[in-house]
């Protein structure tokens, strides 16, 4: 009972405290003033031992722009309390963790600031992304966010499991739907593991970003979910993908209960949908490989794409010194500071020069270079407003034709893009 | 003369007074004592309520203090919007499901535990504790019990052997309501057993005693002197298992991972979360709330009327 309580509450308590407005805090002056900021950190360990390492550096060279970092409040996610932080005027400056499907919500807020209301604020975010900044631009043309990093996903598979079940564990054969399918196959056939491969196969929003939307990313050629206002799955490449999972799952190659805990860890499957993170996370307690994600006919790796599971920095309205917290987001995305993420979190900083720029850290740790030519690659979720209410849409109709096997995956396709489209065209 | 006038002097007092005591009662001062509750009761339920009722009707979302934001008055969209949703009209279905098992399950398993724990059987005092322990014991910790027990792999299945249903339970459309509605009775039965422990200490004993000299037999006893003799907790078990059933959330979201499979075991309040907190329409969520509040009201009322009766 204590969660219907905690929703109903927090819902209530954001439209008391709308209802009583207040001052916002992001008055014109508020661009070019100084002083001192708190910014919040994700709570993993390696982010936030950056994150403390890069406040203090800044705060040595910058006494009077004293940076107080936390770690981001605990709640159900991350935008909850972004969310109603923004609700009650009490947002941090910067957040190092904004989700970009997140973003129109906050943007439609007010609770962000446009980063091209800085001096150079888009220059600095175009020309450290290069062209993949673009995916980031808000339907109004400018930056709410900037790029930060990205965990591009690929398959992660397990050696050992490869190898009982028969299959060449060097380079197991997962390029096409047809080689994913046959190998899943003798996977399971063999007893080798429970499923092949599993994925949440729960209804939360954004699982669809580790099933669907990474093969739907490398089927169409780097597509998003929604572009120019039209939903673009309902579609042969759509099809095709959707198709792919509910054999998985109709074959019960993959599982349609959730697991309780890292079914890839815990060797109940041999293969998962990951992003870099899990190079330091499985590091040798997996003996693991790793290979593009599958498309219908086999592409050669270098004209895949796959989802970025980015995670950006906002810079929020009623931060009172935003002329400091401007700087401190440059600092912490500068050439320096990039790399240290790289080195101490494994994330790929959303720079378009990464490889060459960190080639040394790419030559001792190879394991990681897979994940950074893969990163050249990678498809954001759409910045289109009702962005998180499409997402539930798409997963819905998915879930029901996909997962469970109930009515047609074409017709749940087509049900969910007509949604999805009316969705992206209201404010 | 000056009769009337002493009159109308002692008149004068009396009638300000009576005033006072219409306005402020016998006994002003309990006023002030039941103040704190009232300006509890205004703050934090009376108020937000009215503030939800007002944000069913606007083209409402959460905004910064200060922000420049156009938020009209839309009259009755937000209901057409929720009403025309299958996915809210499933979890009301979904919910009434829940309260067709729960709340007459309950009741029975209640009042049955209740009258035998307060018969004189040994180990009276720790089955007491037994069934009151998964009522405090955090949902959390008992929801993960309950997935080791029936996930597809759990021991339910196993010792079911080739009779386990599959899907199994948690992932098959018509059990998994049934199953939330079982773990609720189960995890809130110790409190309905208190209260109806309570209840029956008020049933006089002479009456069963009576009862067994007529040559009543026990079952007899139960359902001619117990179950009317606690009518009056049978009203509030009824209630209070219906307002809590109806508030169903945990549950689901944990249990069916977010009212699972494909919003088989959505609840109201579920969705209201997600559409309110996770996709940033407060407005159609309150509008659930609010249908939801009249919903329970209305069952409530029904209730009442029907076990109040004489």
């Amino acid at each position: 009972m204590k969660k219907n309580v905690l929703a109903v509450t927090l819902m209530l308590t954001l439209g008391v405290t709308a209802a009583c407005g207040g001052d916002s805090g992001g008055s014109p002056d508020a661009q070019t003033t100084t002083g001192p900021i708190k910014i919040w950190l994700s709570n993993n360990p390696e982010e936030i031992a950056w994150g403390e390492a890069m406040v203090k550096a800044w705060n040595a060279e910058n006494p009077n722009e004293e940076v107080t970092a936390q770690e981001i409040p605990a709640g159900q996610t991350s935008e909850e309390v972004i969310g109603a932080a923004i609700t009650a005027g009490n947002a941090p400056c910067l957040v190092f963790n904004t989700s970009p499907a997140a973003v129109p919500q906050f943007q439609k807020q007010g609770g962000l600031v446009a980063l091209d209301s800085f001096e150079g604020g888009a220059d600095y975010v175009e020309s450290r992304s290069g062209d993949s900044a673009q995916q980031y631009q808000s339907p109004d043309g400018q930056y709410y966010q900037i790029p930060w990093k990205s965990n591009p996903v690929m398959i992660f598979y397990n050696k050992d499991i490869m190898k009982e079940a028969g299959v060449d564990p060097e380079n197991p054969p997962l390029a096409t739907y047809d080689e994913f399918l046959a190998t899943s196959q003798k996977v399971v056939d063999s007893g080798a593991a429970e499923a092949a491969i599993w994925p949440a196969p729960t209804s939360e929003f954004f699982q669809s970003w580790f099933d669907f939307y990474p093969l739907f990313a490398a089927e169409s050629g780097g597509q998003q979910l929604v572009e120019d206002g039209k939903a673009t799955f309902d579609s042969e490449a759509g099809e095709s993908v959707a198709n792919f999972w509910a054999t998985l799952y109709a074959e019960g190659l993959s599982q349609k209960e959730a697991y309780n805990g890292d079914s890839f860890a815990d060797k109940k499957a041999a293969m998962s949908v990951v992003g870099p993170w899990a190079v330091a996370v499985y590091g040798d307690a997996v003996n693991w490989g790793v290979a593009p994600v599958p498309t219908s006919s086999g592409m050669s790796p270098e004209e895949i794409y796959t989802f970025s599971d980015a995670k950006n920095i906002g810079l929020f309205s009623a931060c009172e010194n935003q002329g400091t917290a401007f700087e401190v987001l440059k600092f912490a995305t500068s050439e320096e500071q990039d790399g240290e993420l790289l080195e101490m979190t494994g994330q790929m900083p959303l720079r378009a020069d990464l490889q060459s720029t960190y080639a040394d850290y790419f030559d001792k740790n190879p394991e990681y270079e897979t994940f950074a030519d893969q990163g050249s690659r990678t498809v954001e979720v759409p910045n289109v407003p009702n962005s998180i209410a499409i997402w539930q849409a798409f997963r819905d109709e998915y879930s029901a034709s996909v997962i469970f096997g109930k009515g047609s995956v074409s017709e749940a396709l087509a049900a969910a893009a007509a949604e999805a489209t009316e969705l992206a065209g209201q404010s | 003369m000056k009769a009337e006038a002493e009159t109308a002097s002692t008149d004068k007092p009396s009638s300000s007074r009576s005033r006072r005591t219409a306005i402020l009662g016998r006994q002003p001062l309990g006023l002030v004592f039941a103040a704190p509750y009232a300006v509890f009761l205004a703050a934090v339920f009376a108020y937000p309520l009215g503030l939800a009722v007002w944000i069913s009707f606007q083209d409402y979302f959460f905004a910064a203090p200060g922000a420049q934001v156009d938020r009209p008055f839309v009259g009755l969209e937000n209901y057409k919007t929720v009403l025309g949703d299958p996915a809210v009209r499933r979890s009301f279905l979904n919910v009434i499901q829940f309260l067709l098992i729960n709340v007459p399950l309950t009741v029975v398993l209640s009042l049955v535990l209740a009258s035998a724990l307060n018969g004189a059987i040994r180990g009276r005092a720790a089955l007491r504790v037994a069934y009151y322990i998964p009522y405090v014991t955090a949902s959390v910790a008992l929801v993960a019990v309950w997935l080791f027990l029936f996930s597809s792999g759990g021991m339910v299945n196993q010792l079911l052997g080739p009779l386990a249903p599959d899907p199994s339970w948690l992932v098959n459309s018509a059990l998994a309501m049934p199953v939330i509605a079982i773990f609720v009775t189960w995890k809130q039965l110790g409190f309905f057993i208190l209260l109806y422990l309570a209840a029956l200490q008020n049933v006089p004993k002479e009456l069963y005693e009576a009862a067994a000299v007529d040559g009543a037999r026990r079952f007899r006893s139960f359902t001619n002197i117990t179950v009317p003799g606690v009518r009056p907790a049978t009203v509030l078990v009824v209630i209070l298992a219906t307002i809590t059933g109806a508030n169903l959330f945990t549950e689901p979201y944990l249990l069916t991972n977010g009212g699972g499979p494909d919003g088989a075991s959505s609840s109201p309040v579920l969705v209201m979360y997600q559409k309110g907190i996770e996709q940033g329409n407060p407005d159609t969520a309150s509008a659930i709330g609010v249908i939801l509040v009249i919903g329970v009201l209305l069952i409530s009322l029904v209730n009442r009327k029907l076990l109040e009766r004489d």
